[in-house]
Formats: C-alpha cells, structure tokens, sequence
C-alpha cells in the first residue's frame, strides 16, 4: 500500500537532490536554476501528497500559485543570465563581483 | 503488488534517478532533458494520487514552457561548459556531506511524525483515497471563489515577470542595418533617379 510516507519520502529525496546540486555546480547558474526548480518541485510534491491524502483542495491551489512564481522566477533568473552573459562573456558565479558586494 | 504500487515505484524511482542526472549530468542539454524527464514521472505521481488537473499543468507550464526556456539558453548561449565541470570533483565532498546532513536532518524529522489532534483524514494515510469528483471541477471553485485575490496576484506576478524578462533582454543593436518604412514612403523619384542620355562611343 502507498501511504503519505511514501510521497514525503520522494519529496525529501528530491529536494535533497536539489540542495545537493546547488552545491555540486558551483560554477554553472543555469544548473543552479534547475536545481532550484527541483527543490520547489519537492515543496509542489508535498503539497500535492498532504491535499490528497487529507482529502482538502486548498494545497493543491498553493500547488498553483507555486508552480506560477517557479515559472516567473525561471524566466526573470535566464534573463539576468543572457543579459549577464552579454556583457561578462562568462556564467562563472565567481566572476559576479561588478558591484564589489 | 498491485499495479497501484507498481506504478507508483516506477515513477518514484524515475523522479529521483532524473532529478540526480539533472544534477551530475556533464552536458547542460542532458541535463535539461533530464529535467524534463523528472517534471513528467512528478505528474504521474500527481495523477496517481488524484490531482490530475495540477500533473496536466505541470507538464504544461513546466514541460511546455520554463524547460524549453532552459533548453533556448543553453543552447543560446556559447559556453565552454567543459571548463565549468572540470571542477565539479572538487565540490563532491562538501556537497555530499551537506546532502548527507540535510537528508539525516529529514529523516529524524519524519520520524516523529504524527497527525495532530483534531485532524479528519480522508480515507487513512497508508493508502491512496478515491477522488470523490472531478477534480479540476472541484478545483476551479476553491480557486475562483475563495483565492480569487490570490489568484488575480498571481496574473499581475506573472505580467511582471515578463515585462522584466523584455526589459533585461531588449536591446538595440547600432551595427545593424533597419528598415525605415516612413523613409521609403517618402523617397521622391524626381531626387532619387536621375535619366542621363548617354551619347554612343561616349560614355559618361
């Protein structure tokens, strides 16, 4: 039988993956992006998981209003990637230091 | 096993197998591919646990829109990706071990899990409860009816969103020749061709 337990454990895993990725991929944004997309899709996987098995709607909604912000924040992240790479001619995280932060 | 649970382990070990290849892939389409692979084997968990109308949005928006997205800059952009994995060994330890925590850290949490007082679960939390209706029915009146601001916020978030997205990748470029379709209207012929008759064995 496939119990919440189940999907929580996918979810952890995934975000596991996520986190672990972000750390992996020091050097290469767009891999950073996917790994965050990963993570909200763990966070998207619980929230799924808990609506169905309590039987309630309200997390599956959230499940939109998530899924809306992820796809916002992907395209707004490349935009600041291809206009980045434009002018640096590199997507090395190391390389950011324009502003000198 | 039933072919419930089957699956369901199916797309579990296909979710988590992408998700990791996304991530240790050396080649950035590979892992956009795989990416992909993990958003579809998600929606099938969703449409096994009866949300059928988040799992069709999720290929939809993700699939359809945010992976080609990735897929269009990767290949958009020139990038010795080669150069940027070289290193990626030297980040294994400290990545595994912060992975490794984090996933200890879940697993204690988990543990001790329990419902709270009070709480009416639908069908029991060991197995998968049958949909009482449709669910994208079902959804659109949650949606429409008690997040109705949330969701018009959600529209304006995403206006924004693409509004930004322009203004950060517009540009005008100076080296390129345009078309000026006023300035082709106006060119007078009188100005702009001049009839010379030219005298044989002449030349001009």
């Amino acid at each position: 039988m496939i119990g919440l337990e189940h999907y929580l454990t996918v979810a952890a895993a995934l975000f596991v993956i996520g986190i672990f990725g972000i750390f992996l991929n020091r050097k290469n944004v767009i891999i950073i992006l996917m790994s965050i997309e990963l993570m909200l899709l763990a966070v998207n996987i619980n929230f799924v998981a808990f609506s169905g098995f309590l039987g309630d709607l309200t997390g599956q909604v959230f499940t939109l209003f998530v899924l809306t912000v992820a796809a916002a924040e992907a395209a707004i992240g490349l935009a600041i990637l291809v206009c980045f790479f434009r002018n640096r001619g590199t997507i090395d995280v190391e390389d950011v230091n324009v502003m000198k932060g | 096993m039933t072919v419930l649970d089957f699956a369901f382990y199916l797309f579990a070990i296909t979710t988590v197998a992408g998700g990791l290849l996304t991530v240790v892939s050396r080649n950035p389409v590979h892992s956009v591919l795989w990416l992909i692979l993990t958003f579809l084997s998600t929606a099938g968990l969703f449409v096994l646990i009866g949300a059928e109308f988040v799992a069709m949005l999720l290929i939809i928006v993700y699939v359809g829109a945010v992976a080609v997205l990735f897929l269009f800059v990767v290949m958009m952009l020139d990038i010795d990706f080669a150069e940027l994995k070289a290193e990626m060994a030297k980040y294994v330890p400290l990545a595994g071990l912060i992975g490794i925590v984090l996933l200890m850290q879940l697993v204690i949490a988990y543990g001790v899990w329990d419902v709270a007082e009070g709480v009416v679960v639908a069908d029991g939390l060991s197995s998968i409860p049958i949909p009482a209706d449709l669910n994208t029915a079902a959804l659109g009146l949650v949606l429409y009816d008690q997040y109705f601001l949330m969701f018009q916020l959600s529209g304006l978030i995403l206006l924004v969103a693409m509004i930004g997205a322009i203004a950060l990748t517009l540009r005008h470029r100076r080296d390129v020749k345009r078309q000026n379709v006023l300035h082709q209207m106006w060119r007078d012929p009188a100005k702009a061709m001049n009839v010379t008759d030219v005298k044989p064995g002449q030349g001009l």
